[in-house]
C-alpha cells in the first residue's frame, strides 16, 4: 500500500468521526445547495445548456493546440508576453525572475488553484517577496497558515465562529464580530496593500482565443483591483482554459456562476486584453501570460480522461459528492480534491500514489449528473481503476478478484460449499467491513439450489 | 409472455426469499417465468474494482446464460444498468459478444420497470400495514433511471405509509468493494441514511437494490437499530 493511500486511511478515519466538522460542512453546502437549485430554473432547458458548454469546452480541447496557438498570437498582439511552462519549475522560475527584474516587494493575488497546484506563495515568499490573498476566503486560510480546503469556497470548513475566533487572535478584532464588521476590517486592510503592490498575480477562468485575453469571473472586485493597481501582472493558467470565442463567454460565465454559487453570473466579469495601451487610462504596464502544463497533457494523451480537461472548476462535483462531505477537502491532500480531483490527480501528481483516490468512491453518480460541463465523472474513475489494476493492482485484491471470478464462473463451483460453510470462512475475514458493521450472512442454500430441488 | 429470470448473485446467495417472490409477482401478472439455474453473476463487482479481465470471463459467461430474446427480468437496477450501460466498454463492436450485449440490451428491464412500464400491471392485492421510507438505490436512480416506478407500486399496497426521509438520494455508502477498502467512510455514509430513515419514524427501508439493503443491514444488526431494511419485491409479495 502507498503511503499516501496510507495517510488518506488515517485521515478519513479521523475526519468522518468529527461531528462538528460533518455539521460545518453540511450546513455551508446546504446553504449552496438551495441557492443553486433556485438558480438552476432560471434555465428554461438545462441541458442544452450543458450540451452546448460541453460541446464547445469538447471543441476547444479537440483542437487544442490550435487554440492555444491562436491564442498565443493574439495576446501577443495585444501587448502580453506568453510565456509556456511544462511544469511547476518552469512556472515558478519564470515567475522568480519576473519578480527579480521589476524589483517586486509585495505582490497581491486574487484566487487561482493553478498557483495552488505550483506551491506559488511557498516559493515566491522563499524569495522575500510578500505575498497576499486577497479573495476573503483565501485570505481567512492564508491567514490561519492553511491551503483552500475547496476549490471554490476556500474557507468551507470554517463556521463563522471560527472565522471571528481566528481573526480575534491575529488582529485583536472584537471577540464574536460579525461577518459583516469583519468584511470591512479586510477590505480596509486590503486597500492599503492594493496600492503599495507592485505586481497583481491572477488565474484566468478563461483563455479567449479570438481575443487574446483572460476571462475573469469573481465577486469580490478584488480579481480587479489586482489587475488594475500594480504596474505587472501575472497570469498564471492551464492549457485547458483555452476557449474558442468571446462569444463563448455568453454561456459559460453565468453556467459557471449558477453551478457554482445559484448566482445568475457572478458580480464581477473581465476580459482582459493585454497591458494598458497608450491611449488607456489606467491598467498595468506589462502583463505576463503563464500557460501552464504540469501533468496535463497526459490527461489529454490518456483515452476518454481527456474529457476531464474541460472541466470549468465550478465546485459543484464536490458539493454534491457523498465522499467529499464526509472527509472533506484536506483529506484528499491534493491541490483539486472531490470528484474532479480524484479523476485527474493521479495524471498530476503520479498513478502510483494517487490511484486510491479513484477507488474511494461508491460510483453513485451524483458528480456527473451534476457537472455542468458533462465529465462522465464516475466513469472516468472506473477508468482509473482499470488503469490502477493494470499498472500491477494491489496484491490481495488481485488473489481475490481471481477467485471470485473462478468461483463464479461456473455455477457447480458456486454452490460446491453450502451456507454455513461460507459463513464460517466469511467470519475468518473479520472486520472487513470495520468495527460498526457485522458480516453479511449467507443464506443456508443458493436460489439456485433450492429453485432445482423444488423442480 | 415468458420471461427469463435473472436473480443477482447477491439475492442468489443471501436472500433466495426475494427471488421466490420475484418469481410469485411475475406469475400473479400472468408472466410465464423461466430460470437458468446456471446463471451465477454478471461481473459487475469485478470491474467496479478495476477487474476488465475477470469481469470479461463473466460477463461472457452471462451472455451464454441468456441466450433468448425475450425480456429478462431481474430485482436489481445495479445489474441490469450495469450490464446495459458498460458491457459495451469490455466487448469491442466486432467482438463476438457485442450480437449478444445487443440482444441483452433490447431486453433487460429491472422488475418495478417492467412491471409499471411494460406490464402496467400495478396492483398485486398486496398488504403491509406498516411505516415504511424508501432508499433511492443510485443504481436505480441515476444508472437505470427509476424513481416513481416503486412509489406507485408502494402506493397500491394496503395499510403501507410510505414517508420520504431527507436525502433519500444520497448513496447508503455501500459502493462494492469500497465498503472494505474505506470502512470508515462507508460506515459513517450508512450511519446518515440510518438517521435519516429513523427520523421519519419509519419501520421499515425499502430498496430495490439488496445490494444497498444488505450493507444497512449489517449496520442495523450490529448497532441493534429499530429499522428493518427489506426488498420491494418481499413488500409486493405480502399479505396474499
Ligand atoms: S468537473 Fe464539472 S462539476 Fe466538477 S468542478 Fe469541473 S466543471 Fe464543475
Amino acid at each position: 500500500m502507498s503511503k499516501t493511500k496510507n495517510i488518506f486511511i488515517s485521515d478519513s478515519e479521523k475526519i468522518v468521526a468529527d461531528l462538528k466538522h460533518r455539521n460545518t460542512i453540511k450546513f455551508n453546502i446546504s446553504k449552496y445547495d438551495a441557492a443553486v437549485e433556485k438558480g438552476v430554473q432560471r434555465y428554461s432547458n438545462l441541458e442544452l445548456a450543458r450540451e452546448r458548454a460541453s460541446f464547445i469546452k469538447g471543441q476547444a480541447i479537440n483542437h487544442l493546440y490550435e487554440y492555444l496557438i491562436e491564442f498565443e498570437k493574439n495576446s501577443t498582439r495585444n501587448g502580453a508576453q506568453v510565456i509556456w511552462c511544462r511544469d511547476s519549475n518552469e512556472a515558478i522560475e519564470s515567475v522568480k525572475s519576473i519578480l527579480v527584474q521589476n524589483q517586486a516587494s509585495l505582490l497581491v493575488k486574487s484566487k487561482s488553484m493553478t498557483t495552488e497546484e505550483i506551491d506559488f506563495n511557498e516559493h515566491v515568499e522563499k524569495i522575500g517577496v510578500e505575498t497576499l490573498e486577497t479573495d476573503l476566503g483565501e485570505y481567512i486560510v492564508q491567514l490561519a497558515g492553511e491551503k483552500p480546503y475547496h476549490i471554490l469556497t476556500p474557507a468551507m470548513h470554517k463556521s463563522r465562529h471560527d472565522i471571528a475566533d481566528l481573526f480575534h487572535e491575529k488582529f485583536n478584532t472584537p471577540p464574536g464580530s460579525d461577518p459583516q464588521f469583519l468584511t470591512a476590517y479586510v477590505r480596509k486592510k486590503l486597500r492599503q496593500k492594493f496600492r503599495t503592490a507592485d505586481v497583481g498575480v491572477t488565474g484566468a477562468n478563461f483563455l479567449v482565443a479570438d481575443v487574446g485575453g483572460i476571462g475573469l469571473t469573481e465577486n469580490e472586485g478584488n480579481g480587479l483591483m489586482t489587475v488594475s493597481f500594480p504596474k505587472v501582472h501575472i497570469v498564471i493558467a492551464g492549457i485547458e482554459k483555452v476557449i474558442p470565442s468571446m462569444k463563448d463567454l455568453g454561456l459559460l460565465w453565468p453556467l459557471l456562476a449558477t453551478r457554482g454559487t445559484g448566482q445568475q453570473i457572478s458580480v464581477y466579469n473581465s476580459l482582459i486584453t493585454g497591458p494598458r495601451k497608450e491611449n488607456e487610462a489606467d491598467g498595468p504596464e506589462k502583463m505576463f501570460i503563464l500557460l501552464l502544463d504540469n501533468g496535463r497533457t497526459n490527461l489529454y494523451q490518456s483515452d476518454d480522461r481527456y474529457e476531464a480537461l474541460k472541466c470549468i472548476r465550478c465546485g459543484a462535483c464536490l458539493n454534491v459528492c457523498p465522499i467529499y462531505k464526509n472527509i472533506g477537502g484536506y483529506t484528499y491532500n491534493a491541490t483539486y480534491s472531490g470528484p474532479i480531483g480524484s479523476v485527474i490527480t493521479p495524471f498530476f501528481k503520479g498513478e502510483k500514489e494517487y490511484n486510491h483516490l479513484s477507488f474511494a468512491c461508491t460510483v453513485c453518480g451524483k458528480c456527473t449528473e451534476t457537472c455542468p460541463v458533462k465529465i462522465p465523472l464516475h466513469n472516468q474513475l472506473l477508468l482509473n481503476r482499470r488503469d490502477a489494476v493494470e499498472n500491477g493492482g494491489d496484491f490481495v485484491w488481485n488473489k481475490g478478484m481471481k477467485a471470485f471470478s473462478y468461483t463464479f464462473s461456473e455455477r457447480k463451483r458456486l454452490d460446491r460449499f453450502n451456507g454455513k460453510m461460507k459463513n464460517t470462512a466469511l467470519s475468518l475475514a473479520k472486520n472487513t467491513l470495520g468495527k460498526r458493521k457485522s458480516l453479511p450472512k449467507v443464506a443456508a442454500q443458493s436460489f439456485s439450489k433450492e429453485w432445482k430441488s423444488k423442480q | 409472455m415468458t420471461v427469463d429470470l435473472f436473480v443477482p448473485c447477491f439475492i442468489d446467495q443471501l436472500y433466495p426469499r426475494t427471488a421466490f417472490n420475484v418469481i410469485k409477482l411475475l406469475e400473479k401478472a400472468g408472466v410465464g417465468v423461466n430460470y437458468n439455474p446456471e446463471q451465477t453473476c454478471c461481473g459487475q463487482p469485478a470491474f467496479n474494482s478495476g477487474y476488465w479481465k475477470e469481469t470479461k470471463t463473466l460477463a461472457k459467461k452471462f451472455i451464454d446464460d441468456f441466450p433468448n430474446d425475450r425480456p429478462i427480468v431481474s430485482p436489481s437496477a445495479s445489474c441490469t444498468g450495469f450490464i446495459k450501460n458498460y458491457y459495451p466498454d469490455l466487448f469491442k463492436k466486432d467482438d463476438s459478444s457485442f450480437s449478444g450485449y445487443q440482444r441483452l440490451h433490447r431486453n433487460l428491464f429491472e422488475m418495478t420497470d417492467f412491471l409499471v412500464n411494460q406490464l402496467k400491471f400495478t396492483d398485486f392485492g398486496a398488504s403491509f400495514p406498516h411505516k415504511v421510507c424508501y432508499h433511492d438505490a443510485c443504481s436505480a436512480l441515476r444508472e437505470y433511471g427509476i424513481r416513481q416506478e416503486p412509489r406507485l407500486l408502494l402506493s397500491k399496497v394496503k395499510g403501507l405509509e410510505l414517508v420520504e426521509m431527507e436525502e433519500t438520494e444520497t448513496c447508503c455508502g455501500f459502493g462494492g468493494t469500497f465498503s472494505a477498502k474505506f470502512t470508515a467512510i462507508s460506515t459513517a455514509m450508512t450511519e446518515q441514511k440510518i438517521e435519516n430513515a429513523l427520523k421519519t419514524g419509519a419501520e421499515y427501508i425499502i430498496s430495490t437494490e439488496s445490494s444497498c439493503l444488505m450493507n444497512l443491514e449489517v449496520y442495523i444488526s450490529k448497532n441493534n437499530i429499530p429499522l428493518k431494511p427489506i426488498h420491494i419485491a418481499d413488500i409486493l409479495a405480502s399479505g396474499w
